[in-house]
């Protein structure tokens, strides 16, 4: 197998657990990781197809990730410390009025 | 020729409206002094206007585009030639005197900037009124105007009963309004225009099929007897007396009543499509006339008298519009606001006077008392009975002698009735305009407490008033018609000079002031006989002629069964029950579908990445 293109698989294991992570996972910490996940498989990805397409753009793509991946890391945390503060508990399961 | 000087016209009582309220928030005393100033300045601009205007000139001015789509433009366009010119002249010279005596009459009431701001509204619709290029902005004043009165006849809303009077007004000049959208519907359809430079143009008037045409001119008059109190609309207007008098003096006696003159004048081609229009007019003006005069004989509150006097004075000048002489019409208009203002202001001035007390039989030996208003009631009395040399002498008869020229198939040989019918009710308008300056000032005092003479700010402008009755007919009645012949058609010139003239012509009014001196003041005994002999007159006149119980029946009733039907059929079990159905449909789909909702995080994304693949599977170009 050409060895970039194993990057995209390895890319896509990540994605996947992350996803999986997501939906059975409760705790919002981990699920905050897995999100993370997500986000460095998808770099992952753009750097490997930057590689392979032999230009930057994607290179410059991961940095835009990176911050809007620490943006989101930042709020996140804030709902999550809110969310302890009002139910006394980081799992979701908990944390379950907003609906119908 | 376009002059910013028109834009600032209107645009001044504007502006005076919203600053009026806001500075009289802070002040409430400054509002009268800021309003009248915004009226004065208004006025100054539309002399030096009418200075300007020379020969046939005339000139325009246009405000904004409006609207303009497709191949309709419709500008926001204002137009002054001579027409306006009298018609401007009239609204803000008298208008500014009004909002003088206003900060007299009004400086005890705690809403003062609220009634300054909506009097410079009123000013500035009227302008627009009258100013209007096109059908569609005069409608705009023509509206505002309405609301302007809905919401002066209302001021003292707390009162439900000068409420409903507000409520009254608005829905008859509803009534009338449809006509205007009506007849402007038909005119654009055949003419392909709504201005009014354009509409008044022979060739551009013969596009008009002929049973259009008299849809369109009944139409039109139907508009102008909703605002100008004409049958069967008329019963709104003595309802108006709710509101503040200088109210009454502005609104509903000198200057909106009258846009339904001013209206005729400007489309009379579209009138005279169909001779069967003047002659519809013509009657009902002289039955709103004489009905009107024989209601205010007997009534007992002096605005109600006043109110009564205006319907039937409207109805004169609608007798002219029906034989054509616009411009007499007009000059009825102008003698009319100064006297019946200046009546009403008078009024006004008693009323405040005798501490809010408007029934004249609680009145009486007021000339002592006030004696400058009595002076100027006087007067106004003598100028409304058309007694040489007084303004309303003058107007009145050239009404009468355009009468007996009027030449119309459809009147036969009425006409000389009508003119006869009219004389008569010149009679009647003295008579009871006689008594009511009788039971007012003469005899001696019938109320309580003491009642003392207006102020200085009050009787000034009343003075002024006074003086344009006396003399406003002399002055003017050389040149108001040949003035007024470039957008009028001319009007047959009339005798009516030298003292004999003047003396005949003066029989009717006399007449009836001799009546109610006797009736009243010399012999009241006979005034008891009198009664006996006339005791149908008396009862329809005390009844009002039933208009509004006739109106009740044969209008209101049925619309109102008409609505319940329609609220029992169509509404209950149509409208509400479509309503209801779909309403219970969407909220078991709703019951359905919000289960899909968990609260769950998980849940959720595992429906974003379904949803994701899903949308990767329908739209990712598979190689």
């Amino acid at each position: 197998m050409d060895p970039i293109t194993s990057y995209l698989g390895i890319a896509c294991l990540l994605f996947v657990i992350g996803g999986i992570g997501i939906c059975l996972r409760r705790n919002a910490i981990v699920l905050f990781m897995c999100v993370e996940m997500m986000l460095n498989a998808v770099n992952l990805a753009f750097v490997a197809f930057s590689k392979i397409h032999g230009n930057l753009d994607g290179q410059i793509a991961v940095f835009f990730v990176m911050v809007i991946a620490a943006a989101e890391s930042a709020i996140g945390l804030a709902i999550i410390l809110s969310v302890f503060r009002s139910v006394a508990s980081i799992e979701t399961t908990d944390a379950a009025e907003l609906k119908w | 020729m376009e002059d910013i000087r028109l834009a600032l016209v209107v645009l001044i009582p504007l502006i005076g409206a919203v600053v009026s309220y806001a500075l009289g928030r802070a002040a409430p005393k400054v509002a009268g002094m800021f309003a009248t100033a915004a009226v004065g300045a208004s006025f100054a601009v539309v002399i030096s206007l009418w200075r300007a205007l020379e020969g046939g000139q005339t000139f325009s001015f246009t405000l904004s585009s409006w609207m303009s789509f497709a191949d309709i433009r419709l500008p926001l366009e204002i137009y002054f030639d001579k027409l306006s010119a009298v018609m401007c002249l009239v609204v803000t010279g008298v208008g500014s005197l009004i909002h003088l005596y206003s900060i007299g009459y009004m400086a005890e009431d705690e809403s003062r900037p609220r009634f300054f701001s909506y009097l410079n509204l009123f000013i500035a619709a009227m302008l627009i009124l009258v100013l209007g290029k096109s059908l569609p902005v005069i409608f705009i004043g023509w509206e505002g105007v309405g609301l302007c009165s809905y919401l002066l006849i209302g001021f003292w809303y707390t009162n439900p009963e000068f409420a409903s009077a507000g409520r009254k007004a608005f829905v008859m000049n509803r009534i009338g309004d449809l006509g205007f959208l009506v007849a402007m519907a038909i005119l654009y359809h055949a003419c392909g225009t709504l201005d009014i430079t354009v509409l008044s143009r022979p060739e551009v008037l013969a596009r008009i099929p002929s049973e259009m045409g008299f849809v369109a001119g009944i139409a039109l008059f139907l508009a102008a007897t909703g605002k100008s109190a004409q049958l069967p609309l008329f019963t709104w207007l003595p309802d108006a007396m709710a509101g503040p008098t200088p109210v009454s003096a502005l609104i509903h006696a000198a200057t909106m009543v009258t846009a339904g003159i001013y209206l005729m004048a400007r489309m009379f081609g579209v009138i005279e499509l169909d001779p069967m229009v003047p002659a519809i007019i013509l009657w009902t003006a002289f039955a709103t006339s004489a009905i009107a005069a024989i209601i205010a004989i007997s009534q007992n509150d002096i605005k109600k008298v006043l109110a009564y006097s205006t319907v039937s004075q409207l109805g004169f000048m609608f007798l002219a519009v029906g034989v054509g002489a616009y411009s007499v019409a007009l000059f009825h208009v102008v003698t009319h606001a100064f006297f019946k203002a200046c009546l009403f202001m008078s009024a006004g001035s008693v009323i405040h006077g005798c501490h809010h007390e408007q029934d004249m039989r609680r009145m009486g030996g007021l000339a002592k008392a006030m004696p400058l208003t009595c002076l100027s009631y006087g007067a106004a009395t003598l100028a409304i009975a058309g007694i040489a040399p007084f303004a309303g002498y003058f107007s009145k008869h050239a009404i009468l002698e355009s009468l007996a020229h009027a030449h119309n198939p459809y009147l036969l040989a009425y006409g000389g009735l009508i003119g006869v019918g009219a004389t008569a009710i010149a009679i009647c308008t003295a008579f009871y305009m006689t008594r009511s300056f009788i039971l007012t000032f003469l005899g001696s005092y019938r109320g309580e407490g003491h009642p003392h003479e207006a102020p200085m700010v009050m009787t000034a402008p009343v003075m002024v008033l006074a003086v344009l009755s006396v003399t406003g007919g002399l002055v003017l009645n050389h040149g108001f018609f040949t003035y007024l012949q470039g957008p009028l058609p001319p009007v047959a010139e009339h005798a009516g000079g030298g003292i004999l003239g003047y003396i005949l012509g003066s029989v009717p009014g006399a007449l009836g002031i001799a009546a109610a001196y006797v009736l009243l003041v010399i012999a009241p005994a006979a005034k008891e006989q009198v009664r006996k002999v006339l005791w149908l007159g008396e009862k329809l006149s005390a009844g009002k002629f039933f208009v509004d119980e006739l109106l009740g029946v044969f209008v209101i009733a049925p619309t109102r069964t008409l609505s319940g039907v329609v609220s029992r059929v169509l509404d209950q079990s149509v409208s509400i029950g479509t309503g209801n159905a779909i309403g219970s449909i969407s909220r078991a789909i709703g019951e359905l579908t919000c289960r899909v909702t968990t609260g769950q995080v998980s849940t959720y994304v595992l429906w974003m990445f379904a949803s994701a693949a899903l949308l990767l599977y329908c739209f990712l170009p598979v190689r």
